[in-house]
């Protein structure tokens, strides 16, 4: 118990006195993660619309293979996009391992199903005719596609919530691609795991407190956005 | 000679999973006039209707919009600017109602300034002035639909096309907007296509019907046309003719004919030479029922029989009767009680010659299934709607 409450102690101490490199490592997380949800959003959004607004061959075997996605375990993630970034790899030209855009690359993998998958769901629950409602009003291509996300928003805000859960949370894609580097891809999974790993449980609780924190922020300002026009 | 259409379908065809679902050769629509297409769940009307309106493409044919084919998807989107849709489900937008008015408007460009007077001026026709600050999600389906028939008429459509817009409500809600309806079609005097399954409101909105049958069109014509004198007896059972009886002409001269009916003879008005097959069809609220033969009575046709069935038909009561065929008249719930009907009592039912149509067996009922629709020799098997 004492352990606890001295990692508490210690929690709030780094917390009140922001801590310079927990301050970082804060702000390295948040931005990583952010960055790799709005492209995820951009790619996995724009795919889940797209397979869901088509009729083509395949169809199925798509939906299933980005449901399967959905659960990719952000392990295997890493050691993929570790292989790929590898000094003679495919892409290892690029010299991205152990940069902040490996991880951004990572996450962005394991983000880009889920809000695929809740995407395409979004869309295809809305009711069939609107989109010809919507082109019968004299809307353009585009435009449909506009007020069909508007109308899906509320699913496709949850998109965005899953995926940035996803990625702020996991750690084996990060330390792996990342390598865990003080000061350059160092966020608040892996620092928690190496602070545990040193017997550090105050810094770590720490750390884990704040990581908290900040999906439930995220996440809140994410709902009052959903949920700001709801009826109640 | 008719002006020309402002809409012309040529050669329409539509296929579905490889089979064709529509075939309509051609369909001219004329400006000012409201179209109604009738046919039953699964005869293609909301396919025809979104074909029309761009929004499914024909496997083959053309649209011609006031005399100019609809050729490139740039004179489609066109086209979709200048035409609206309204659909079975409201299809709202999830935010007010007002907003919902003002939707088309802005997707068409039309600069804020002006908005704000159309869309009161439709909020205010169909009587949704008082919800324009509310969620559309909290209407009711009436005041939802009443939403959304504005949203179309806001637009202003040189067509407008309405897809069994009342299909899903309540009769009370249904018969107040359909008054609405028409009276809004009446005064702005917009050109429009409705799909429907129901007759009665066909012939209340529509100054034509054409009446859809697997994919095909098989009469087209006035209410009054359609209703009296269906082509073939599918028109006649789903127009609500409840008796349909093969007969073959014995005898015929001065506008009459005399046809004979399971060894009964009924009188037609109508020119078509002896011997020839017909269907005898007869509306049931032109046969009139009474418990003795009515010496004053001007209807050439009278039968003694017996009564076998009676069915509630919304305030009447529908009668079946066994005259040696089968026959249906539609009576008052006071004719029932005056003469005591029930099933077994015996009557006279009578009707006009005037009021018999008689479909010619070899240019009408030629649609699917030409000898069958005419050749069988049982009465009872012929559908009772």
């Amino acid at each position: 118990m004492g352990l606890i409450w001295e990692g508490i102690r210690k929690a709030a101490e780094l917390l009140w006195t922001l801590d310079p490199e927990v301050l970082g490592i804060t702000l390295f997380s948040l931005k990583v993660s952010i960055l790799a949800t709005g492209i995820s959003l951009a790619v996995g959004g724009a795919a889940g619309m797209a397979i869901a607004l088509n009729r083509f061959p395949g169809k199925r075997l798509a939906i299933s293979l980005i449901n399967t996605g959905m659960g990719l375990p952000p392990v295997v993630v890493g050691l993929f996009v570790t292989i790929l970034l590898w000094r003679n790899g495919p892409l290892g030209f690029l010299e991205m391992l152990y940069t902040p855009s490996a991880i951004i690359l990572a996450q962005t993998v394991i983000a880009t199903p889920i809000i695929a998958g809740i995407s395409l769901a979004a869309i295809q629950q809305l009711p069939a005719d609107l989109r010809l409602q919507i082109l019968s009003l004299g809307a353009s291509r585009w435009q449909m596609l506009r007020l069909l996300a508007l109308e899906a928003r509320l699913p496709l805000m949850a998109a965005v919530m899953a995926g940035f859960g996803g990625v702020i949370s996991e750690v084996g894609a990060s330390i792996m691609v990342g390598g865990n580097i003080k000061g350059s891809t160092r966020v608040l999974t892996t620092a928690t795991v190496m602070e545990t790993g040193k017997g550090n449980f105050d810094t770590a609780i720490a750390l884990s407190l704040i990581l908290m924190a900040l999906t439930f922020t995220v996440n809140a300002v994410l709902t009052h956005i959903q949920q700001r026009d709801r009826p109640r | 000679m008719s002006p020309d259409p402002i809409l012309e379908a040529r050669t329409l065809s539509v296929l579905r999973g490889g089979v064709q679902v529509l075939e309509v050769p051609l369909l001219a629509l004329q400006a000012g006039s409201v179209l109604a297409l009738i046919g039953p769940n699964g005869s293609g009307k909301t396919t025809l209707l979104k074909t029309l309106a761009c929004l499914q493409e024909p496997a083959a044919g053309s649209l011609l919009f006031r005399g100019r084919p609809l050729a490139s998807r740039a004179d489609r989107e066109a086209y979709r600017k200048q035409v609206t849709m309204v659909f079975q489900q409201p299809l709202l937008f999830d935010t007010t109602v007002a907003r919902n008015l003002e939707a088309g408007l802005k997707l068409r460009g039309i600069p804020a300034a002006s908005r704000l007077p159309r869309v009161l001026a439709e909020a205010r026709r169909f009587g949704i002035e008082h919800l324009l600050p509310r969620q559309a999600r909290k209407l009711s389906g009436g005041e939802a639909q009443r939403a959304s028939l504005a949203r179309a008429f806001v637009l202003q459509p040189e067509i407008l096309f309405l897809d069994e817009p009342f299909a899903a409500l309540d009769p009370p809600t249904r018969e107040a907007l359909m008054d609405d309806l028409g009276a809004a079609l009446r005064q702005t005097r917009t050109t429009a296509v409705l799909a429907t399954h129901d007759q009665m409101e066909a012939l209340q909105l529509a100054d034509r019907l054409s009446v859809l049958c697997q994919g095909r069109i098989v009469q087209s014509g006035t209410g009054p046309e359609v209703i009296n004198q269906p082509v073939n007896e599918f028109v006649a059972g789903f127009v609500g003719m409840e008796t349909v009886l093969p007969g073959r002409v014995t005898a015929s001269g001065n506008g009459l004919c005399r046809v004979a009916v399971t060894g009964l003879e009924v009188e037609a008005a109508g020119a078509i030479g002896p011997s020839e097959e017909v269907l005898v069809c007869v509306r049931p609220e032109h046969v009139t029922l009474a418990l003795h033969a009515a010496t004053d009575s001007s209807a050439r046709n009278r039968f003694p029989g017996t009564v076998t069935r009676i069915v509630p038909r919304g305030p009447f009561f529908k009668v079946e009767l066994d005259c040696g065929f089968r026959l249906a008249a539609l009576v008052t719930p006071r004719s029932v009680e005056e003469l005591a009907l029930a099933p077994g009592v015996a009557v006279v039912a009578s009707f006009k010659a005037t009021s018999v149509h008689l479909i010619h067996c070899s240019t009408g009922a030629s649609l699917s299934r030409p000898s069958a629709l005419c050749g069988g020799s049982d009465p009872l098997s012929v559908p009772f709607l």
